[in-house]
């Protein structure tokens, strides 16, 4: 595989805008601009998926991620006070367990990309997963079938619905 | 049935044609990246140009309705030239800074909310081998594609740092996140009709007849359901409450002047096309020929236009329909417009999928 291919040039470029935009998130003083340099964070993930023939999962990426957690996010802000700047002073301990935990977290996932590769190298690039297969593993029972991990969200996500409209009920 | 008729414009092998000529006289990674910015150009013409024509479509229909000529000065006969003079205009104008305002924010809002437009307007079925965004999710990617310009509304209402721009920002936010939910779950009915999310796939599922004729009357109370949504989600009249202007001024993008300004405006008029160009290839069957059974002399006929007319054709019409509900119904407040989604449209959708489930099951569709 030759370097300067147009997908690894791509590649590169959405690698490098998460990275930038990652590390603005955490260092921006203001929260609205968080909030902005996460959705271009999300945007980038979603490329990655688009770039490896997943589309469905881009898709749902911008969907929930960009459209709906962000927008979440974007609307608490907005409805509360919030434009005080958030320069925090970091003490000498918290810096060391901070920096402790990069190393760790880099560590872990150097650990797994040596071991496994770069995902671009072990699937082929420009086909797409169709939606059906997508569709048939995810209520399937066979083996890397997921019917019962999809069952499991499903309650859970009806024992939210049901808390949140238990909260934001008026009369008790 | 016969389906020669599929052949007799189709662009893929003049597609596949110039594809081969230029990669035999470049490589092929530059011939991908000059076809890429062609057909990034043509994108970036046709929506311009179908702006101008929406906007002098919508001031000739509203006058229409009001009982007045609408404009008629500029350009000679009918003011043609009307709308191409606001253009100039409007791009002459001074885009200035606010101050106080987040002015990253401020100025990234717009290109929010045009770039979801635009992707989700690349999806559409122009012509049969004509889409330009296709993949086998096509569908999903427009719903996910446009759930991005929420985002540009309520950075630009909060950004501006004005109380009228957030409180328009947070209306019109609420009203497009409620009215997403009923859009999806009627794509999901006629997803279900088909068969399939691929935009291409959708449009040849109806060959043989319109989604709108083959799912009959579950079809047509997902139809209406999806243009009542689709108007809220285009934040147009009577859901555009944003604009209340004796309330809020002029909502979410009071403070933005020019091209920033402009941005919204064309976004605004292309997300009604892109809402009837999704309603076209859903329900009227995108580019297809409309046939009768039994007049085969008639059908003949209606094979040979090609289908870019076709699709343009159902698409205006069906923007006439929303233009016609916009301008013939008052405005609704806010607790009316969030009473009208989640209690009697997002049910009444649910209600539509399921039948349609029932229908699909047991054989009830065409």
């Amino acid at each position: 595989m030759e370097i300067l291919s147009f997908q690894n040039i791509v590649f590169f470029v959405v690698a490098l805008a998460i990275a930038v935009c990652s590390v603005l998130a955490v260092t921006t003083g203001k929260l609205l601009r968080a909030a902005t340099y996460l959705l271009f964070v999300l945007f980038g993930t979603a490329a990655i998926f688009f770039m490896l023939g997943y589309t469905f999962l881009g898709a749902v990426q911008l969907m929930v991620y960009a459209g709906g957690i962000i927008v979440l996010y974007v609307f608490s802000i907005a409805l509360t006070r919030s434009d005080k700047d958030m320069k925090y002073k970091v003490s000498k301990a918290k810096l060391f367990s901070l920096l402790a935990t990069t190393v760790v977290g880099a560590a872990l996932v150097l650990l797994l990309l040596f071991t496994n590769g770069f995902a671009l190298n072990t699937i082929p690039l420009g086909e797409e997963l169709p939606s059906r297969e997508v569709g048939l593993a995810l209520v399937g029972t066979d083996k890397y079938q997921f019917v019962l991990p999809f069952e499991v969200v499903s309650v859970l996500l009806l024992a939210c619905m049901i808390g949140g409209i238990l909260i934001a009920r008026k009369e008790k | 049935m016969n389906q020669a008729f599929l052949d007799y414009y189709n662009l893929q092998p003049l597609l596949a044609a110039i594809h081969s000529w230029l990669c035999g006289i470049m490589p092929e990674g530059l011939a991908i990246f000059l076809e890429c910015v062609v057909v990034g150009v043509i994108i970036l013409v046709l929506y311009a140009v179908l702006a101008i024509i929406l906007i002098y479509m919508e001031r000739k229909v509203c006058a229409a309705f009001q009982c007045r000529i609408g404009p008629n000065r500029v350009g000679g006969k009918g003011g043609l030239l009307q709308v191409p003079a606001d253009v100039i205009k409007i791009l002459i104008k001074e885009v200035f800074k606010l101050k106080n305002a987040d002015q990253f924010l401020y100025g990234l809002a717009p290109f929010l909310v045009i770039l979801a437009s635009i992707l989700t307007f690349s999806c559409l079925p122009w012509h049969n081998g004509g889409e330009i965004l296709s993949m086998n999710i096509g569908i999903l990617f427009v719903l996910a594609a446009s759930s991005i310009g929420i985002l540009g509304i309520l950075l630009a209402g909060w950004s501006s740092n004005s109380k009228y721009t957030l409180i328009g920002a947070v209306r019109s936010g609420a009203m497009l996140i409620s009215y997403e939910i009923s859009i999806g779950i009627t794509v999901l009915t006629m997803v279900m009709l088909s068969g399939t999310m691929d935009i291409h796939e959708i449009v040849m599922s109806q060959a043989n007849g319109w989604n709108i004729f083959k799912g009959h009357i579950v079809a047509i109370v997902a139809f209406i359901i999806y243009l009542i949504a689709g108007n809220a989600e285009a934040n147009r009249g009577p859901f555009d409450l944003a604009e209340a202007e004796q309330e809020l001024t002029a909502g979410y993008h009071t403070e933005y002047s020019g091209m920033h300004f402009g941005f919204f405006y064309l976004a605004e008029y292309l997300n009604l096309f892109i809402t009837s160009g999704i309603a076209t290839t859903l329900f009227l069957g995108g580019w297809m020929p409309l046939h009768i059974a039994g007049l085969d002399g008639f059908n003949a006929v209606m094979d040979y236009i090609p289908g870019i007319v076709w699709f343009l054709g159902k698409t205006f019409f069906v923007v006439f329909l929303l233009m016609w509900l916009r301008w013939t119904y008052p405005r609704l407040r806010i607790d009316q417009v969030l009473t009208l989604e989640w209690k009697y449209i997002m049910p009444l959708s649910l209600l539509v999928m399921l039948v349609m489930a029932v229908c699909k099951v047991y054989g009830l569709v065409f």
